[in-house]
């Protein structure tokens, strides 16, 4: 059963309140951490999350949602890497992914903030295909992980709604798009000195990407189905 | 061109100008005062940014946006081209060298992107005085051309502006999606910009005040640079960057991670500049 069958006969307004209900429900039970348990028992409950995971919303909670959906990629990626840094990592590296840790952590629980009810679940992500021991395991998908959200903001700007609210939207995606590109730009310059600007193309610009792009490129680390079918395009 | 002349013939079919544009009696002055020293292909962009104060969005459209953003790129664009061969470049390492060609060649490429993106209604490139001195070539950076660190603390300083600058301009493009994409590509772009050229101050160790470190990104309202002359004007590009609330949300300390203090909270998030702000900060710069 996909989520668009789920919500006929049934208004998208009660459909969230439940929705989130027995998302608080469970991450009350069980913790914050167990994220997959709360959506595997939030589908075993109800019968009608199904197989097309964790629903981002519509409108621009939609959009803030698949942004924090990306912040908690990445706040849980650096998060790690403070925990177990890589052999041979020197202090001012060890400085900077431990500030860029911070940055993540407060844009995720910012969006968790903002969003409120509406918050997706905590996400269940998968690093096994990151060394964490290896610098350039480390490094490289940082690299990737910055350089994604870069262009993930890029392309999401134009997809907030033109209201006062959705324009807000926008400068605060603002505000945190050029603190990621400030990463990206030092991380590369981290694997090669030189190469912050490295992703600029003919027309001195970076690039956009719409979120089913970015979504397929983040699956690899993340295990919960997402559901970005009801976003803006 | 005259700014009192052009406000009085606006008297003339709108008798209450002055009642609207009273509440930014302050900015009024600033304009008064800038139309003496602003270019004159700089000065309807002036008057732009005031009547949307005055009108709110009526008067704005997207090539006034665009064409502010295309002066703030004249701007950087000249002064790479400027320093980029002079005896303060020259006495850099290669590896400086190569990241300060690097970002001349990217902003000249956005000055031909806005340029292309416009057409004939783009904008002449305004004459600047890059030692800040509105015209006069005697401003607080004079002899820039043979100071590299000078040369960096502008570079950082105009990067930096250059960030606040568009996020400040975003809504202002949401009416056309793709030049909104742009200039968001272009946004990011200055903020890479940014972070090496900081990096770079670092490394050298270069005119940095007591007490602060240069990181890729910005703590709380500190410039990180040291340069009596221009420590005020400078200020002006940073002032407002200690914000840790955002959207209501106080982020120092949120979701119980202690090491979200102040400093962490505000790095976090860049903030943006209006339209007035940004004018206030690269006046001294025509002439």
């Amino acid at each position: 059963m996909t989520n668009t069958e789920n919500k006929i006969g049934e208004p998208e307004s009660l459909y969230e309140v439940r929705n989130s209900f027995s998302r608080r429900k469970f991450l009350g039970i069980i913790g914050a951490g167990s994220a997959i348990m709360a959506t595997a028992a939030a589908c075993k409950k109800n019968d009608t999350m199904s197989n097309d995971g964790v629903d981002l919303g519509s409108g621009d909670i939609g959009i803030l949602n698949y942004a924090y959906s990306l912040e908690q990629l990445e706040a849980a990626f650096y998060s790690q890497i403070v925990m177990t840094p890589y052999s041979g990592i020197s202090p001012m590296e060890m400085e900077y992914l431990t500030e860029i840790r911070n940055h993540e952590v407060a844009h995720r629980e910012f969006f968790k903030a903002a969003l409120g009810s509406k918050a997706i679940i905590n996400l269940k992500l998968n690093f096994s295909s990151i060394d964490f021991a290896s610098r350039t395991s480390v490094l490289s998908t940082a690299k990737a992980f910055e350089d994604l959200g870069v262009t993930a903001y890029n392309g999401a700007g134009q997809l907030l709604s033109t209201t006062t609210t959705g324009a807000a939207y926008l400068t605060l995606a603002g505000k945190i798009v050029s603190v990621e590109a400030r990463h990206a730009a030092l991380i590369a310059d981290l694997i090669s000195n030189g190469t912050f600007a490295d992703t600029v193309d003919g027309n001195g610009l970076d690039s956009a990407r719409m979120p089913g792009e970015v979504l397929a490129i983040a699956k690899t680390y993340i295990e919960t189905k997402i559901n970005s079918s009801n976003l803006p395009s | 061109m005259n700014l009192q002349n052009i406000i009085s013939e606006i008297e003339k079919t709108d008798p209450e100008v002055y009642e609207r544009l009273d509440t930014r009696r302050d900015t009024m002055k600033k304009f008064a005062n800038l139309s003496g020293k602003i270019a004159l292909a700089a000065i309807p962009i002036a008057l732009g940014s005031m009547f949307k104060t005055a009108y709110g969005q009526t008067t704005n459209n997207v090539n006034d946006v665009l064409n502010f953003a295309l002066t703030l790129e004249y701007l950087e664009a000249e002064f790479y081209n400027n320093i980029v061969g002079s005896p303060g470049y020259l006495s850099a390492s290669p590896a400086a060298q190569n990241a300060l060609t690097k970002i001349k060649d990217d902003e000249n490429k956005h000055v031909a992107f806005l340029k292309s993106v416009l057409g004939s209604a783009a904008i002449s490139k305004p004459s600047f005085d890059f030692t800040a001195g509105g015209g006069s070539g005697t401003g607080p950076f004079a002899g820039y051309l043979t100071n590299y660190t000078v040369q960096l603390a502008m570079a950082q300083t105009f990067e930096d502006t250059g960030v606040r600058a568009y996020k400040g301009q975003a809504p202002a493009l949401q009416s056309n999606r793709t030049v909104l994409t742009k200039a968001l590509e272009i946004h990011s772009v200055e903020a890479r910009h940014a972070s090496h050229v900081r990096q770079m101050r670092r490394a050298m160790n270069m005119a940095i005040p007591t007490g602060q470190v240069v990181k890729p990104w910005i703590t709380l309202n500190e410039s990180g640079i040291e340069f009596p002359p221009a420590n005020s004007a400078i200020q002006k590009s940073y002032n407002g960057e200690e914000n840790t609330s955002q959207a209501g949300v106080d982020i120092v300390g949120i979701g119980g991670n202690t090491f979200l203090d102040n400093k962490e909270a505000s790095a976090g998030f860049d903030e943006p500049l209006s339209t007035q702000e940004i004018l206030d900060i690269v006046a001294p710069f025509f002439g």
